[in-house]
């Protein structure tokens, strides 16, 4: 019977045709390709995102008024809400999470060189449009420990040099944190990042499958020296089954947190009461929050924080950049590069710790 | 190899594996959607905002009487006077927090704690409360009686 | 200039310019305002005759318009010491003590003349205050007493409203203290100094001085201001019950009420006191220092039985607000939500509260009521607690089932993987 289906769609369809160059896809097997599974397990969770988003919005409503009480009806009236909501907030993290593992793993793998150019922008793209959605979102519930910690990310944004005041009444729908904030957050967070965010996933897909994956350089330089040493499996079915296997594990692990773990929901938030003392940022923004709070107030002329989120910005763009320095003959990769990327995965590693530990 | 004649183990693997992923895919989508499915079934206590509840029901309350109801995380006092007229308003009192009630041979409201006096508006009138009671819009809808904070004018 | 060439001119000229300026300047200085000698002279002395401007301009009766002529009398025009306070011009020279009520009131007693400037006003402050005990100590000639200025302060007299006033309630305490704390000045009076330290360490002292709730008790809240007076040992209760009025009604009508006030006993402050008022505790009911019954009831008694069984009814429902409070934030701590029941936890400790007013009806069966009222809603509440862990352990069950099928799932896949590969 579900061949009968499928033979009625092709007769209508071509399906062959569109199946064809996937039938083909082959995708390299070396001792690192397991980290060809962290892309697919991002793009995974941004699914989850989506579908249980779209159910939260069933029930949630933006507004200051509301949003608080709605999200406090969701967790303990609706049918399985504290599941869905804890899967969203979960899978929000983890999915950050897999981002930068995927991203660092695409930098020690060096999978950015050329032609992969392009697929590196629009993944750094994606990397902040996914802590734009973490941040985003985070204000939503419209609880005390979001509410400053969005008053705390804002101003930071403020401190950009000649743009920062106007990107800071821009973020806030005003010079402060209010329910207009949190409506343009929430217009953020379900329309204007996921439109932009679809659109770069298919930009970014498409590179992938037409370029197909990346080898590492020296199994590279191996395989050409002796293409009799070239593993490889079909992509289909095999890659993807292994796939479908990861993405099992995820939403096994994703239940399993949600259960154990629900998310928080605490007290609603009260402009007018003073913030509470030690405010962090999410996890995922401690690393930039603890390096700003160890610069001195000012430096020579200029001003800490400025100096800090200048740095950050640099920094930013430099990673942006970071496949146009490097080398694109094969076989010589910059080491310098390798090093810097050491170097930031453990001052990440690190701060954020820090961040986490200190008061 | 004749088609017919397929060895004895691949069968049983087949089937076996056959039973594992199918089995383990139904289980699986079951346990997926279940949840879902019931999530996208309204509760019966409608979420009508955290503005909004439904405080009693028409006849619940006599003439000339008062009753407590839960109105987001505070007591609110509804109150049916003589006159057929229902008045809402917060029950925690301005004082210390006591909750307070409605005396009928009053016709006030009155915080048993420190002997508080509040009129029908929520003034505070007499003893230690320094502010007045907030009022709320008290509206019929069928047989419900809603109140809901006052819209800010 | 032709003018200034000429030095006698120029000299005429600077000199008819410094007059020039100097009256001009007196002139803005002076505009508006009368000459008063009183204050310029005063505020140059020292000590006890020291009156400056910025110190009388805080006086409400300068802000009216009235000036140092409208009580001392005398010219305020003239710097001649002996034509401003001559006997003819109406100085008064230092009011005598026994004199100021009489001063005071000469204005505070009249009705039409308060009304033009406040009709809201009081004005039977004097005839109080010779009902009071300052005020019949003071006719019988005893100058040590407190007149009206020892309370209001002189010359910088502000509204009692007035945060800064000391006769305002947070301030009060404060100043009855300055006569009633001094022990060598009290020495002869033959009462307690120790009132004012009591007090402060009251909670009514807490709640108006530091809270600032000025609704809280002060000293005259009890014994009235001007005519200052203790309520006396049979009327103490009628002054607790103007706030207290459910311990008072149900007081009133107990055992304790007759036998206290048969014995002379003061009402309320046999149990509780009268300056250190401490909040209440469960203690009071209990056999420690802090007991109050054993006082007077022996050990054993049919009253001694009956403070056994309230205060551990009291205990019990405590306890079981506490269990109920400790399970509801076990459950909380697994995530699981019970706001509903934390909200009830309130109405079970409003129960205990009432339940520990009906103590003052001194009947076991009316405290039993609030207090099985209260078990029936923190017994609720424990349930509601359990029944979110038992909700608990079936997510878990289902995160179980969920986990399994995923596990099959898995399995399955890996053998299909494997086959396909053989």
């Amino acid at each position: 019977m579900f061949a009968a289906l499928i033979r009625w769609l092709d007769e209508r369809l071509d399906l062959d045709g569109l199946i064809a160059p996937f039938r083909h896809k082959t995708v390299p097997t070396h001792r690192l390709s397991y980290w060809y599974f962290f892309g697919g397990i991002t793009l995974f969770l941004f699914i989850i995102q989506v579908l249980t988003g779209i159910l939260l919005l069933l029930y949630y409503r933006p507004g200051a008024n509301e949003a608080f009480e709605s999200v406090q009806y969701i967790m303990t009236r609706v049918q399985f809400g504290w599941l869905i909501r804890s899967i969203h907030s979960w899978s929000a993290n983890l999915m950050i999470f897999t981002a930068f593992v995927h991203m660092f793993s695409v930098l020690f793998l060096k999978a950015y060189r050329k032609p992969r150019e392009l697929t590196w922008v629009t993944g750094m793209i994606l990397l902040l449009l996914v802590m734009g959605f973490g941040f985003s979102g985070y204000l939503l519930p419209w609880n005390k420990l979001a509410f400053f910690a969005t008053t705390v990310g804002t101003q930071m944004a403020g401190q950009v040099p000649f743009i920062g005041q106007p990107l800071m009444i821009f973020l806030r729908g005003g010079p402060q944190v209010t329910g207009a904030t949190l409506t343009r957050f929430f217009g953020f967070h379900v329309a204007v990042l996921p439109l932009i965010a679809v659109v770069l996933i298919a930009i970014h897909l498409f590179l992938v499958q037409r370029q197909g994956m990346s080898v590492p350089p020296k199994t590279e330089a191996a395989w050409t020296a002796n293409p009799a040493l070239r593993r490889e499996m079909k992509f289909f079915p095999n890659f993807l089954l292994r796939e479908l296997m990861a993405w099992y594990v995820a939403i096994g692990a994703l239940g399993a947190l949600a259960a154990l773990f629900p998310w928080n929901l605490a007290v609603k938030a009260d402009p007018f009461a003073s913030a509470p003392a030690g405010i962090k940022p999410e996890w995922y923004f401690l690393f930039m929050y603890q390096t700003l709070k160890l610069i001195p107030s000012k430096v020579w002329i200029v001003d800490g924080e400025v100096l800090g989120i200048l740095g950050c910005g640099l920094a930013g763009l430099f990673w942006l950049l970071l496949p146009f320095f490097e080398s694109d003959k094969a076989g010589r990769t910059r080491a310098w590069i390798t090093g810097i990327s050491i170097f930031a995965l453990v001052y990440m590693i690190g701060m954020s710790v820090y961040g986490y530990i200190a008061k | 190899m004749c088609a017919d004649q397929i060895p004895q183990p691949q069968t049983t693997r087949r089937r076996a594996i056959g039973i594992f992923l199918g089995g383990g895919l139904l289980a699986s989508l079951a346990s997926f959607l279940y949840p879902v499915l019931r999530f996208l079934v309204p509760p019966p206590v409608v979420d009508l905002g955290g503005d909004e509840v439904i405080a009693a029901k028409i006849g619940d309350l006599k003439p000339n009487s008062g009753e407590i109801f839960r109105f987001g995380s505070r007591p609110g006092l509804l109150i049916l006077q003589s006159d057929g007229a229902y008045r809402a308003l917060s029950a925690t009192c301005t004082h210390l927090g006591c909750t307070v009630q409605y005396r009928p041979d009053l016709r006030e409201i009155w915080c048993p704690c420190h002997n508080g006096i509040y009129n029908l508006n929520g003034g505070n009138v007499s003893g230690p409360p320094p502010r007045p009671l907030d009022v709320f819009d008290v509206h019929l809808r069928g047989d419900e009686i809603v109140v809901s904070r006052k819209r800010e004018a | 200039m032709a003018i200034l060439r000429n030095k006698l001119r120029r000299s005429v000229a600077a000199r008819f310019a410094w007059l020039a300026g100097f009256l001009a300047l007196a002139a803005c200085l002076g505009y508006g305002q009368a000459v008063n000698s009183c204050l310029d002279c005063h505020s140059a002395q020292d000590g006890r005759l020291q009156v400056t401007p910025e110190k009388f301009s805080q006086d409400i009766h300068a802000q009216k318009g009235l000036a140092c002529t409208s009580c001392h009398g005398g010219d305020s025009s003239s710097y001649d010491p002996d034509q401003a306070m001559s006997r003819k011009a109406g100085w008064k020279g230092k009011v005598d003590r026994k004199q100021i009520p009489q001063l005071c009131g000469f204005c505070h007693s009249n009705p039409a003349l308060m009304r033009t400037y406040d009709p809201s006003l009081r004005t039977d402050q004097l005839d109080q205050y010779h009902t009071s005990i300052h005020g019949k100590r003071l006719a019988a000639g005893d100058t040590k007493v407190a007149v009206c200025i020892d309370c209001h302060s002189v010359h910088d007299i502000r509204p009692p409203s007035d945060p800064r006033s000391t006769v305002n309630p947070v301030n009060v305490a404060k100043t009855c203290s300055r006569c009633h704390s001094d022990a060598a000045y009290m020495k002869s009076y033959g009462i307690p100094t120790d009132q004012f330290a009591k007090y402060s360490t009251s909670v009514h002292h807490d709640a108006l001085a530091v809270r600032g709730d000025l609704s809280a008790p002060t000293c005259t809240t009890c014994h009235g201001n001007h005519g200052a007076v203790p309520p006396g040992v049979d009327k103490v209760q009628n002054v607790c019950a103007n706030c207290h009025v459910f311990q008072a009604q149900m007081y009133d009508k107990s055992s304790h009420f007759k036998a206290f006030q048969d014995k002379g006993l003061p009402g309320c402050v046999v149990c509780h006191s009268n300056h250190g008022i401490h909040h209440p505790s469960d203690a009071m009911l209990g056999t420690g220092p802090a007991g109050v019954c054993m006082r007077c009831h022996a050990p054993g008694d049919h009253c001694d039985r009956a403070r056994v069984a309230i205060l551990g009814n009291l205990t019990e429902l405590n306890q079981s607000i506490d269990s109920a409070d400790q399970s509801l934030r076990l459950a909380e701590s697994a995530g699981m939500e019970v706001s509903e029941a934390r909200l009830s936890q309130d109405q079970a400790r409003d129960a205990l509260t009432k339940a520990r007013v009906t103590i003052h009806s001194f009947q076991i069966a009316l405290v039993d009521q609030d207090i099985q009222a209260g078990m029936k809603i923190a017994a609720a509440n424990l349930k509601a607690g359990k029944n979110a862990m038992v909700e608990r352990n079936h997510r878990r069950i289902g995160l179980g089932i969920c986990l399994i099928s995923i596990a099959i799932m898995l399995v399955g896949l890996w053998l299909y993987i494997r086959n396909l590969e053989s």
